[in-house]
């Protein structure tokens, strides 16, 4: 059962070859017989999956139906969930049992899916590599001795493995698409604002947008169908109806206009994943695509304006995790400041206090409009880019990373290092356009992601590409050996 | 040295919405703690404010009282410092792009000139909460209630020169926001709160003193003490060789001092951005055209038409204008009686002595406009003097009629004017003080003046005061020249 | 441009961030090669720009003034650190 996407599952349900309650129990075993080799839960919620699956086949059999009534999901732990830890893969949110439900976890509670558990991040979604968690490092199913990027990379690790066929994810600067590209998933990062981000614990405000990660583009509609929508309680969640996006995924591709950024070719990929990438480019134009070449000429500054912006806001957003009304509290606080320094100065780890000093420090007196509004500025210059650039073309086609997943330990000396891994994804965050990691074959055994960039609300077309290019291959079914 | 204060003031007015500025909470003054905190108000993690309209709506009106540029977009902005009270650690205010720019009110100071003050900015932001310090086994307690509700920043210009001055700005900003029904304007539960930004400079220099701010002043009274305090405990500094230091300053009205408050001193570095999490807010011009069509008649327009209405001295006018409940009771007791002078004497006088007596609000007066505009009638009449109109204004002040007319009727005050009853009176007055008229008759012209009073007094006292003065006085005259 | 050591606790302090004596030297470093790769935006001619603050432009929706939360302090405050009459304690604050 486990090897089988949404789509089979709401057809399998939908036929009563199998109950919810019946396909819930087979992965929670599934969980607890695999995850300690991968570590990508963080809480099972084992008997709240039971009720609801119990509640989904109750519905079914009441007559309702729906693609998501009784499908297994999981939530990347910065999903408020209400009476569940929601711990940010965080130290300093010990003993948080949020007190309120996301919009996100609300929305697909509703379509009827059923919450396996809390899946495993980069602590505050601040990494690519999910070795920042303060509940351990993930490792990638494809290979237990690599990461499976990040931040949302339990997510990945656990979809990838088959624990789950889907699973909420967030992304900041790639943090649903590098893990999806490592781990040989589908992953779509949509348009900021397109789902609200009440009950999203916020790394980078501007930035930060929820998404799906699971194996196939037909699964992301069916999730994005249930995650977008107007939510009163975001100011930055935009008033647009959900376009159909399972309508879309069958349009053919002919006349589609695909742009290949030279900046995305150049120095710094792996040429091996360069070859992967063209061949997906040669197979989408057998489907009646067209390519041409263009520039993102402000793509190389994107690094370090997103290196000021998300630790800027980052470092105003952590604020409130102060030892006062929740989470963790040092030892003993001699005094207030004591209070603060020491629960904030043990609650965090290494990769949040950087950032967070990076960016109280961009925003300090004297140094804001060095690196601040400097930073705001190439943001516009990004934004330009593409919307000179999708005046000419429908979707912009590149590598999701530079290079293949890396070994558990390998850039941790170095965050610099780390922070070029994003290279090629947090344009897609500056601008704030819609982007989409799909599988495009292995390297040494280790999956390759393509990225489809879209311009804004075009999440139909980037999971219309994506599909099609699923119907043609079959990248997207290798399962890891030993899951 | 001849000195110069130079003073200028940041009020904030807690806006009379119903809810707070992001969030749904209640903010009614006194609740138990932390029961008006919502997960917005704490600062739980994921959630996310959203802008009340009724706070914006309140503020343009601000914005349109004083005159001010009103931007066509204003930003929220961060405030980033740890503090228990703020539960966020950062504070949502307006920095760069506030919603009301330069602006200025016009007070009327002690001698009846008009001075007019420069409002720099105005500008919206949410109210921390409060630490309690009573001890809980040496720790405080932090009640989130306040934290949230929506505060209006109002910045003067230094264009202030006194402490008098001073209390007359913060006066007239009470008066504004109480006429807009943007802030109740109540001091003691915090609704609007100053900070005294002050500082001193040889008369004649052109560069501003080093400037001190006294936070946390909290009454008229207080305001003007405490500038006067910080005046001369700065005057004393520089003549003894000091320097004043710019810092904060707290005033302690139980010790009349201010003092330093070390504790923040610390150098403060907020770290201003943009709110991420709010998007920049639109003010059309339709919108601003709909308020200004709604503005009351602000307390400045309210003095100049009692002027030129009514003919009241600038000093009436200015009285009657101060609150927008006196100006309407004035007006309601006009309307009953059509005699504004006589009606503002009474507001002035006995009506505003019964409301001190009592610390009353005018809203709640004993006596209502209709009450007392109708005894004025009666007193136009004749039907009773000014002096029974004490009584039967106290008569309805302790409840014992419903109307003057009541009153009069049921107690028999009503003034006796037939002129036979009167002569008969007298009749009987100069019969029972015969010896006085002997004598009033052989006094000459100069003494009997004072001797007349006498008769009169008499006189009125028979008649219980009833009897029309101005007959009295003719009947009289005639009998003891007769 | 480098930081020096104060400088790193002066924002680690503002920041409210204890860091032992140990950490400070490599926290120096690694915010330099940091701040070194953030340093790279100079280079680009930003003349006349406008800074971007949201990718959208879209502008700020106003919530209707009405109270609809109600009173949730006991569930609120089960998971706090530290609770007493209502109220969160801290250490005592001084002003």
């Amino acid at each position: 059962m486990h090897h089988m996407t949404l789509a089979e599952i709401a057809r399998g349900l939908a036929d009563k070859q199998f109950s919810a309650e019946e396909l819930t129990r087979s992965l929670l075993a599934r969980i607890q017989q695999l995850d300690p080799q991968l570590n990508s839960f963080i809480t099972v919620t084992a008997d709240q999956a039971m009720s609801q699956a119990k509640a989904a086949d109750a519905r079914r059999a009441s007559g309702e139906s729906g693609a998501l009534l009784g499908a297994p999901i999981g939530h990347k732990d910065l999903f408020c969930t209400q009476g569940v830890l929601t711990s940010c893969g965080s130290k300093i949110l010990t003993g948080f049992k949020a007190p309120y439900n996301a919009t996100v976890v609300e929305k697909l509670a509703a379509a009827g899916a059923v919450t396996l558990g809390k899946l495993n991040m980069d602590e505050f979604a601040m990494g690519s590599a999910n070795e920042s968690s303060h509940y351990g490092p993930v490792k990638n199913p494809w290979d237990l001795t690599r990461v499976p990027g990040g931040s949302s990379g339990g997510s990945a690790a656990a979809v990838a493995a088959r624990l789950l066929p889907a699973a909420t994810g967030t992304d900041t600067g790639g943090s649903i698409r590098q893990p999806a590209a490592l781990t040989n998933l589908t992953g779509i990062k949509p348009t900021y604002g397109r789902v609200s981000r009440w009950g999203m614990i916020a790394y980078a405000s501007s930035l930060d947008q929820g998404g799906p990660l699971a194996r196939t583009a037909e699964d992301c509609a069916l999730m994005l169908h249930a995650m977008a929508g107007f939510d009163a309680k975001d100011s930055t969640c935009v008033d647009q109806p959900v376009d159909d996006y399972l309508a879309a995924l069958s349009q053919p591709l002919a006349g589609l206009r695909i742009g290949l950024p030279k900046e995305y070719f150049g120095a710094g990929l792996d040429a091996r994943i360069g070859e992967k990438v063209m061949a997906v480019v040669e197979a989408l134009k057998k489907l009646g695509a067209s390519v041409k070449e263009i520039s993102l000429p402000n793509m190389q500054h994107a690094i370090p304006a997103y290196y000021v912006i998300a630790p800027a806001e980052a470092s105003s957003n952590l604020s409130r995790f102060d030892g006062v009304r929740f989470g963790y509290r040092c030892e003993n606080p001699v005094n207030l400041e004591d209070l603060y320094k020491r629960s904030r100065g043990e609650g965090f780890g290494a990769e949040v206090k950087r950032r967070i000093m990076v960016g109280t420090y961009a925003l300090s007196a004297g140094y804001y409009d060095a690196y601040y509004i400097k930073a705001q500025q190439i943001r516009r210059l990004i934004k330009n880019d593409f919307v000179a650039a999708f005046n000419d073309v429908d979707v912009i086609l590149g590598p999701t990373t530079p290079n293949l997943a890396w070994k558990l330990g390998e850039k941790n000396s170095d965050p610099v290092a780390a922070y070029l891994e994003d290279i090629y994804t947090i344009t897609a965050n500056l601008a704030g356009i819609p982007g989409l990691s799909m599988p495009a074959g292995f390297v040494d055994g280790l999956p390759v992601g393509v990225q489809l960039l879209g311009n804004y609300f075009q999440e139909g077309r980037l999971l219309n590409v994506a599909h099609q290019y699923q119907q043609v291959t079959d990248w997207h079914t290798h399962a890891p050996s030993g899951f | 040295m001849q000195w110069e204060t130079v003073i200028g003031l940041e009020i904030h007015a807690q806006l009379s919405t119903q809810s707070k500025i992001f969030s749904a909470s209640a903010i009614a003054f006194g609740a138990e703690p932390n029961t008006q905190a919502s997960l917005v108000d704490l600062g739980m993690p994921g959630t996310l404010p959203v802008l009340n309209a009724e706070a914006v709506r309140m503020a343009c009106k601000f914005g349109l009282a004083i005159d001010a540029e009103i931007a066509p977009q204003n930003i929220f902005a961060r405030k980033n410092y740890f503090y228990p009270d703020l539960p966020k650690g950062y504070q949502t205010s307006q920095m760069d792009h506030p919603i009301v720019g330069k602006g200025f009110l016009d007070i009327t100071l002690e001698d009846g000139t008009q001075k007019r003050i420069g409002i720099t900015r105005a500008h919206l932001e949410e109210d921390a909460g409060k630490s309690l310090h009573e001890d809980f086994q040496g720790m405080s307690g932090i009640d989130l209630n306040r934290a949230g509700t929506p505060l209006l920043e109002i910045v003067s210009e230094p264009d202030i020169r006194s402490a008098k001055e001073a209390v007359a700005y913060v006066k007239a900003i009470h008066a504004l926001v109480r006429y807009l029904g943007i802030c109740d304007g109540n001091m003691a539960e915090g609704s609007l709160r100053c900070d005294c930004n002050v500082s001193v400079r040889p008369k004649g220099q052109a560069e501003f003193g080093t400037r001190a701010e006294i936070k946390n002043v909290n009454s008229f009274r207080f305001i003007e003490k405490a500038i006067n305090h910080e005046v001369q405990r700065q005057i004393e500094l520089i003549e003894d060789g000091g320097k004043v230091v710019q810092e904060t300053r707290l005033y302690d009205p139980n010790k009349d001092q201010t003092r330093s408050m070390r504790s923040k001193e610390e150098a403060n570095d907020y770290r201003y951005f943009p709110c991420p999490d709010l998007l920049p807010v639109v003010i059309e011009q339709s919108f601003l055209d709909e308020i200004r069509a709604s503005l009351p008649e602000l307390p400045v327009q309210k003095r100049e038409r009692f002027q030129a209405e009514f003919g009241l001295s600038a000093y009436d006018a200015d009285v009657l204008a101060a609150s927008r409940e006196m100006a309407n009771y004035f007006e309601a007791v006009n309307a009953v009686c059509g005699d504004a002078k006589l009606a503002a004497n009474w507001v002035m006088g006995e009506l505003s002595s019964l409301l001190n007596k009592d610390n009353l609000d005018i809203e709640q007066s004993p006596v209502s406009a209709e009450q007392l505009g109708g005894m004025i009638l009666r007193i136009k009449d004749n039907t009773i003097s000014g002096k029974i109109a004490k009584m039967v204004f106290e008569a309805l002040a302790a409840g014992e009629g419903s109307t003057a007319d009541e009153v009069i009727e049921k107690k028999g005050l009503k003034q006796v004017t037939d002129s036979g009853a009167i002569e008969k009176m007298l009749d009987e007055v100069l019969a029972a003080n015969a010896e006085q008229v002997e004598q009033y008759r052989a006094a000459d012209e100069a003494k009997r003046g004072k001797m007349f009073g006498f008769f009169v007094g008499q006189a009125m006292k028979a008649s219980k005061g009833k009897a029309n003065p101005g007959q009295v006085n003719e009947l009289l005259k005639n009998k003891l020249e007769g | 441009m480098a930081l020096e050591r104060t400088e790193v606790e002066k924002i680690a302090h503002l920041a409210r961030l204890g860091l032992n004596e140990g950490e400070i030297p490599s926290t120096t470093e690694t915010l330099n090669s940091i701040l070194g790769l953030i340093d790279q935006m100079q280079a680009v001619d930003t003349t006349g720009i406008e800074p971007l603050a949201h990718p959208l432009e879209a502008t700020q929706r106003l919530r209707a003034d009405q109270v609809t939360e109600n009173n949730q302090r006991d569930a609120y405050q089960a998971i706090a650190p530290a609770v007493e009459n209502g109220l969160y304690l801290v250490p005592k604050v001084i002003e």
